[in-house]
């Protein structure tokens, strides 16, 4: 299964829903589009990850710096993830005190901290 | 003797056909459908690992898997040809400047692998890595 990307504006954020499987092959594509949404001015993303299947290392390097582009702009990256096989791979490698993880798209869209 | 074994051109849309035979292969030898996900990760890091040692090096020959049913545990191999020398001589990363998290990218792989595997080896030689990881199986005799 390949990546499927989309993005929409709710007030200030803009909501990255990633669908799909994001792995060696796949996460240059992400990466492209969060350095895109950053060059043109949006700095205050929302990743949705519900419909991601797979999620590996190459996934987190590039959510991690899609944060560090972000942050260079005073803006935020923040996870909607619901699945503990996803979760897990941010615990065991200490990310899930890197990303702000909310359990709905409104929830990170209404976080404000 | 390997049960499945598996040799692939180092590019990355290649990683995902390792993943899916490993868990496919996996899932037969008895490992719990509840570590198949573990099995799909782990199997996948180590191949994105030597992918990346063999197109930063230019290393042409095929990454190699190996999955072997064995009497209790059920055994994945990943080998790399990448000399052990090329692998860690600083500086000797040709992809160093070009993109600074290929090599932090390298060290979450192993770092996931050991978190999620709790028998797993990492070699090297001049010949080049091997990562050796192991899963418990169900014995077949206790199975309804």
């Amino acid at each position: 299964m390949d990546l499927s990307l989309s993005t929409r504006t709710v007030g200030d954020r803009t909501v990255v829903e990633v669908g799909g499987e994001i792995d060696v092959y796949t996460a240059p594509k992400l990466r492209e589009q969060l350095v895109e949404l950053v060059n043109d001015g949006n700095y205050h993303l929302v990743v949705d990850m519900e419909g991601v299947d797979f999620l590996d290392s190459t996934g987190l390097g590039v959510l991690v710096g899609g944060l560090k582009r972000v942050r260079a702009h005073e803006g935020s990256l923040r996870l909607v993830c619901n699945q503990e096989r996803i979760l897990k791979i941010f615990r065991i490698t200490g990310l899930t005190k890197v990303f702000p993880i909310h359990t709905s798209v409104d929830d990170a869209v209404a976080a404000t901290d | 003797m390997a049960t499945v074994e598996l040799r692939f051109s180092a590019l990355p849309e290649h990683v995902r056909t390792a993943r899916l035979v490993a868990a496919a292969v996996a899932r037969r030898a008895g490992v719990d459908e509840a570590v198949l996900d573990e099995v799909r990760l782990a199997v996948g890091e180590a191949c994105t690992r030597a992918v990346g040692l063999h197109l930063s090096h230019g290393v042409e020959a095929p990454v190699r898997v190996v999955l072997t049913d064995e009497e209790k545990k059920f055994s994945i191999e990943v080998g790399d040809e990448t000399p052990t020398t090329a692998g860690l001589t600083p500086g000797s990363h040709p992809d160093v400047d070009e993109e600074p998290a290929a090599e932090g990218e390298d060290e979450m792989g192993l770092a996931v692998i050991s978190g999620l595997v709790d028998d797993v080896e990492v070699t090297t030689s001049d010949t080049g890595g091997r990562i050796r990881m192991s899963w418990p199986t169900a014995p077949q005799s206790l199975l309804p």
